[in-house]
């Protein structure tokens, strides 16, 4: 009995020498700022700020001379200040918030259904196969790969509505849903807090004409808005509108020259979040 | 004992009921919509403008690429415009527009006498075939210029006419054998001769008795084709079932019929090719089944190109009430449509119009791991493992557990009693492998 104890104390107090001497040997140096760094950040490793995730992007804030084209877009106002704190730099200038827009209208009443889809719940198999359930192929299919693919959950399609709507309180523009997106209609946009968010809320490439029968809020290409439109920022490509949210100034007088309704804007001084197209 | 594949395999229901009605002529349209991509690979260039008067038979648009084909109009006309043009499944495709002229005089042609054809070179042969603007009839319309010129290195001793049509309800390829079996052995005779190969087989599912007597007897005293009758089983009529249960060969995962040493044509493409030897005439109509149980008239219609997909419907004698869905091609592997104007091409085998009951699907219940769509895989893949697979866009694992060796046939969707979406899925991943390549 007191011999299995001696033993087993002997073995422990080995063990336990052999332990600290290999942990000493093999011990890695981190700079403790990185975790500091990493516990200001989301953790939802979307990618927007070009790294592989979080702790990558920790680690190259720590490393970094200077923090210039080092940002995480889903941090609130002043979250990096308080890293460039930590990690001792200049803090880079506030960029621009980017936050994402729909290219589409699509509702029940605006885009009657001409055919029933009853396949997987999912818009790639949708798209693969075939046009929509409605006369416009590009336009939102309201399966919600966006929504699934969205990290922060800003992305919600209620049962019934067939178009997601963004909580851009929650957006940070980091442009999963884009990719998620078989018809690329998200839109990631700039979206400074002191002026409208204008943009083109359709993606129809189709000849004037035929994108007028397709859907009564299609853009047709008319080229009224880039008439109207004092700082260039409205381009046209394929009978198809775009605005460009870098010169765009927010005055939306776009949006009221169009005769199709196709411009959209949100007051983000007013209100956070988009309406919601519920049918 | 009927020869077939080894492994896999469903039997639905046959549904032949166009069988043994002949071949029906398709009213002259006043319009038709001639689509500029009718095969894989690049679409056709058009090389006709606006008002342009054009006879029948002449080449309206010319290749556009190494894999791509000529197509020529099947009617006399006026070329009313170019434009876009809605395609079965709704895409937005270029196209001739022809306004068909009242009278015709029908396609022009030449009759070479067979020491004329005997004196024809390997290549001479595949010349005429891209100028007639062949493409594999049975569905995939891979161009057949580009098939029979087999590649440097390697070589084919074995041509396998697909006479197996596998599909249920359609009818259109047993059609042409009881009616064309003299031309159509003349045309593997062309296709041998043009790939170098000493063997001919022409394989037929046992449900055509009738087209496999005539191509039997249409084959007796050529010695070196064999007609052979083929168990009636999905897929039969896959290219690599078909080369297995004829030959016994198998084809290399990822590789082409041409690494088994065999060139597999459908029997319709047998027939072009004949026709485009012996009389130089191009491919401007084929036959399709139009048919469904709810149709009043259904039957197998030689359809010129570019006739809409409504007017066969209608020729059959229109659409029945409780349509639920229109198929462009089998139930097995057709697609479904949702255009009706959109125009027929060299690729459309059957229109089939599904009665509502019959189309739905059923409601998706969780996985039982049964295995019985693993039993049915005729590639001896695991379709409930890459279906989950691809649900997670875990796509590198669905490729070492074979997802690109897939027919995409459909047996496992078929035969699963949860309704599962299997081949969905599978499809969307090798899209997405095929896209990272």
């Amino acid at each position: 009995m007191t011999s299995s104890i001696i033993v087993l104390a002997v073995i422990g107090v080995i063990a336990a020498v052999l332990l600290w001497l290999a942990a000493k040997k093999f011990s890695v140096k981190e700079d403790p700022r990185i975790a500091l760094v990493e516990a200001e950040l989301p953790g939802a490793n979307c990618g927007a700020c070009g790294c592989s995730g979080c702790a990558a992007f920790a680690r190259a804030c720590v490393g970094a001379k200077s923090l210039d084209g080092l940002r995480c877009t889903s941090l609130p106002r002043g979250g990096m200040d308080k890293i460039a704190k930590i990690v001792g730099l200049a803090p880079a200038p506030e960029a621009v918030p980017k936050k994402a827009v729909i290219r589409c209208q699509n509702s029940c009443d605006l885009r009657k259904p001409l055919n029933h889809y009853d396949g997987p719940t999912s818009c790639a198999i949708e798209h693969s196969l075939y046009q929509g359930e409605t006369d416009c192929i590009y336009g939102c299919l309201g399966l919600g790969d966006c929504v699934k693919a969205c990290p922060f959950g800003a992305m919600t399609l209620a049962p019934g509505e067939t178009l997601p709507s963004v909580d851009l309180e929650k957006c940070t523009g980091c442009g999963k849903c884009f990719e998620a997106c078989p018809r690329g209609l998200p839109e990631i946009v700039e979206a400074p807090e002191d002026r409208l968010m204008v943009w083109v809320a359709c993606a129809n490439a189709d000849k004037g004409p035929v994108a007028l029968k397709e859907c009564p809020v299609s853009c047709i290409g008319c080229g009224k808005c880039k008439k109207t439109c004092q700082h260039e920022a409205i381009t046209i490509t394929s009978f198809l509108a775009h605005i460009d949210s870098s010169k765009c100034v927010g005055c939306a007088e776009c949006e009221e020259a169009c005769p199709r309704k196709s411009i959209h804007h949100i007051d983000r001084r007013v209100t956070l979040k988009t309406p919601v197209d519920a049918c | 004992m009927l020869k077939t594949f080894r492994i896999g395999g469903i039997h639905p229901a046959a549904n032949k009921i166009t069988a043994g009605k002949g071949l029906r002529i398709l009213e002259r349209p006043a319009e038709i919509s001639i689509m500029l991509s009718q095969s894989i690979g690049a679409p056709a260039k058009a090389v006709v403008k606006v008002n342009d008067h054009v006879e029948a038979g002449q080449l309206i648009a010319e290749a556009g690429g190494f894999v791509s084909a000529n197509i020529h109009t099947p009617y006399a006309g006026t070329v009313k415009k170019l434009d876009n043009v809605r395609d079965p499944q709704g895409i937005w495709r270029p196209a001739v527009i022809i306004a068909v002229d009242e009278e015709q005089n029908g396609i022009p042609s030449c009759e070479r006498t067979p020491d004329q054809i005997d004196a024809l070179s390997p290549r001479d042969i595949i010349r005429m075939v891209g100028d007639a603007g062949i493409v594999g009839a049975g569905g995939a319309t891979f161009p057949t210029r580009v098939k029979l010129s087999i590649p440097e290195g390697k070589y084919a001793d074995t041509v396998i006419l697909n006479g197996a049509e596998c599909e249920p309800y359609l009818t259109c390829d047993d059609t042409l054998m009881r009616s064309e079996a003299i031309h159509i052995t003349e045309g593997i005779l062309l296709i041998m001769k043009a790939v170098g190969a000493k063997h001919g087989i022409v394989g037929i599912e046992a449900n055509k008795p009738e087209a496999f007597r005539a191509m039997t007897e249409a084959a007796n005293g050529h010695s070196n084709i064999q007609v052979v009758k083929l168990k009636t089983k999905y897929p039969q009529g896959s290219e690599k079932q078909l080369i297995y249960a004829c030959t016994k060969r198998v084809v290399p995962a990822g590789g082409l019929p041409v690494d088994a040493h065999v060139v597999v044509d459908n029997v319709a493409t047998a027939f072009f090719i004949e026709q485009a030897v012996r009389t130089g005439r191009p491919v401007t109509e084929r036959i399709v089944t139009v048919t469904g149980p709810g149709l009043s008239d259904p039957g197998d219609f030689l359809v010129p190109t570019g006739v809409s997909i409504d007017a066969l419907i209608q020729a059959a004698g229109g659409m029945p009430e409780d349509t639920g869905k229109v198929i462009a091609g089998g139930p097995m592997m057709g697609r479904a449509v949702s255009c009706l104007t959109a125009p027929s091409t060299k690729g459309l085998s059957g229109v089939l119009v599904l009665p509502e009951k019959e189309s739905l699907r059923g409601p998706v219940s969780p996985c039982l791991r049964c295995a019985k769509c693993v039993s049915v895989c005729p590639m001896g893949l695991e379709p409930y493992l890459l279906m989950t697979y691809c649900q997670r866009e875990m796509d590198d694992e669905a490729r070492e557990h074979g997802v690109l060796n897939c027919l995409e046939c459909g047996s496992c969707s078929y035969t699963c009693p949860s309704s599962r979406p299997l081949l969905d899925f599978i499809r969307l991943s090798r899209q997405r492998l095929r896209k990272k390549k």
